[in-house]
């Protein structure tokens, strides 16, 4: 599609901006992309995202779209080109959704307060998020390669932070979640994921996400202030 | 069309999210069992059909087992999708736009209106029902940029967000009559409070809402259980 002006706001590091990233490129479409500064808001992000105010913001042809669970399905609906990143059966588009949001809730959330937890708290965030991946695993004993089967789809590209940024956390936190006895088929998938060719080059840098996340775990202290979102 | 055993609604009276999915059925005229579910002693039907939250909504249909509500009513729109009418958009940017409001309205808003109920406290109420009334306001505003001078969100036919929002009505009201303040009125909220009828006597919509004052003797209750219940 020639002339279609697609713009990408986000965040270096950000695993939601990310998941745009992935979809685009997976799809082949073109784009531009803005880095926003998500500690220091530009006049622009708050103006295309008022509600919420971060990122990731697409912007097609002048049309705002928020959050990536629903960027990706507006991808999907708009270039309508292979890889169809949702199944087309509405029982597995169903499922899909299910799983994505599952394990948004459940792991991502539980995992970022291992991250920056201390003592019984820590353990506490350890043991809900192996809780919650132990579904994902069930779910992914006799996959292919991917959720979405041969090629990467929806739940791959919402789950992927898993492959890189859960091994940041853990190094950060002092922790073993993906423990290779309890997730053989999640570490498997979480290889396959990296070494995919659109994957593994839009990866920030494992050094710099270390840093990042050393001082996020400093800043926070959520024991004291509960359940903090990225 | 599906036979009426084909289709099944695990529910509870008092629960908005099962309202969602029983509208949308509506609106597609699709003949359903309804079940109604106790929460305090779940079925093993329903502990079988959604192992990981347990949880009410669940449409049982030929064999899937479906939960979460939005996820439900996309499931309905996306099975019956040549039955009129459409739930969402055809227009994936517009749809991109119902999606939106519809996860506001369950990740942030909801909390805010469980708040108004359970809340201790004055202060804490008062702040939940200030963060309800900003909700509506934007709703408001919503609604007339969606309903371009038709009746719902939808347009002419209920559509996803409508769902989304309305089945919160009667718990309104009910938030309405403890915090003796009006949410949605001519004065504050003019679109909304002529939207809110329009829904609610909707052919769709008027057999399945609660009771108001059944479900302010529940919203009582569930107050002082959770009040109990140490946090």
């Amino acid at each position: 599609m020639a002339n279609e002006k697609v713009k990408l706001h986000g965040f270096w590091v950000s695993p939601f901006a990310n998941r745009v990233k992935w979809a685009l490129k997976l799809k082949g479409i073109e784009y531009e992309y803005m880095e926003e500064d998500v500690w220091n808001k530009s006049n622009l992000l708050i103006q295309l995202n008022p509600v919420y105010k971060k990122v990731p913001v697409l912007v097609h042809n002048g049309k705002v779209i928020l959050e990536s669970f629903l960027i990706l399905e507006y991808i999907d609906e708009t270039w309508n080109q292979n890889p169809l990143l949702l199944p087309q059966d509405p029982s597995q588009r169903a499922l899909t959704r299910f799983w994505a949001k599952f394990a948004e809730e459940k792991i991502f959330e539980a995992a970022f307060n291992a991250l920056c937890s201390h003592g019984d708290e820590q353990k506490k965030a350890v043991q809900l998020t192996m809780e919650a991946m132990e579904k994902i695993e069930g779910e992914l004993k006799g996959k292919q390669q991917f959720f979405g089967g041969e090629s990467i789809g929806y739940l791959d590209i919402i789950l992927g932070w898993i492959s890189y940024m859960l091994p940041v956390f853990e190094e950060v936190g002092s922790v073993q979640i993906l423990d290779p006895v309890k997730f053989p088929a999640t570490i498997a998938w979480s290889n396959r994921f990296l070494n995919h060719p659109v994957i593994k080059d839009t990866l920030p840098p494992k050094e710099k996400m270390l840093v990042y996340f050393q001082e996020r775990r400093h800043i926070i202290s959520c024991a004291n202030l509960g359940w903090i979102k990225f | 069309m599906a036979e009426s055993s084909d289709v099944k609604v695990l529910g509870s009276w008092p629960s908005p999210f099962v309202l969602r999915a029983r509208i949308a059925l509506h609106l597609k005229s699709v003949n359903y069992e309804y079940v109604e579910e106790n929460l305090e002693s779940k079925s093993e039907l329903l502990l079988k059909s959604n192992p990981v939250h347990k949880k009410v909504p669940v449409l049982l249909h030929g064999g899937n087992s479906i939960s979460e509500s939005l996820i439900i009513v996309q499931y309905i729109e996306e099975v019956w999708s040549s039955a009129a009418p459409s739930i969402l958009p055809s227009n994936p940017y517009e749809r991109a736009i119902s999606r939106f409001w519809a996860a506001y309205v369950d990740d942030k808003w909801f909390n805010a209106l469980r708040a108004t109920l359970l809340a201790e406290g004055e202060e804490a109420k008062k702040a939940a029902l200030a963060q309800v009334e900003e909700g509506l306001a934007l709703f408001e505003e919503e609604y007339e940029k969606l309903s371009k001078g038709k009746p719902f969100f939808g347009g002419d036919e209920i559509g996803y967000l409508d769902i989304a929002i309305g089945c919160f009505l009667v718990w309104i009201q009910v938030i309405e009559k403890f915090s003796e303040m009006k949410l949605i009125d001519e004065a504050n909220t003019p679109r909304l409070f002529q939207w809110a009828d329009g829904f609610s006597s909707h052919v769709a919509v008027k057999d399945v809402l609660p009771d108001v004052e059944a479900l302010a003797q529940f919203g009582l209750k569930l107050r002082a259980k959770f009040l109990k219940t140490p946090q």
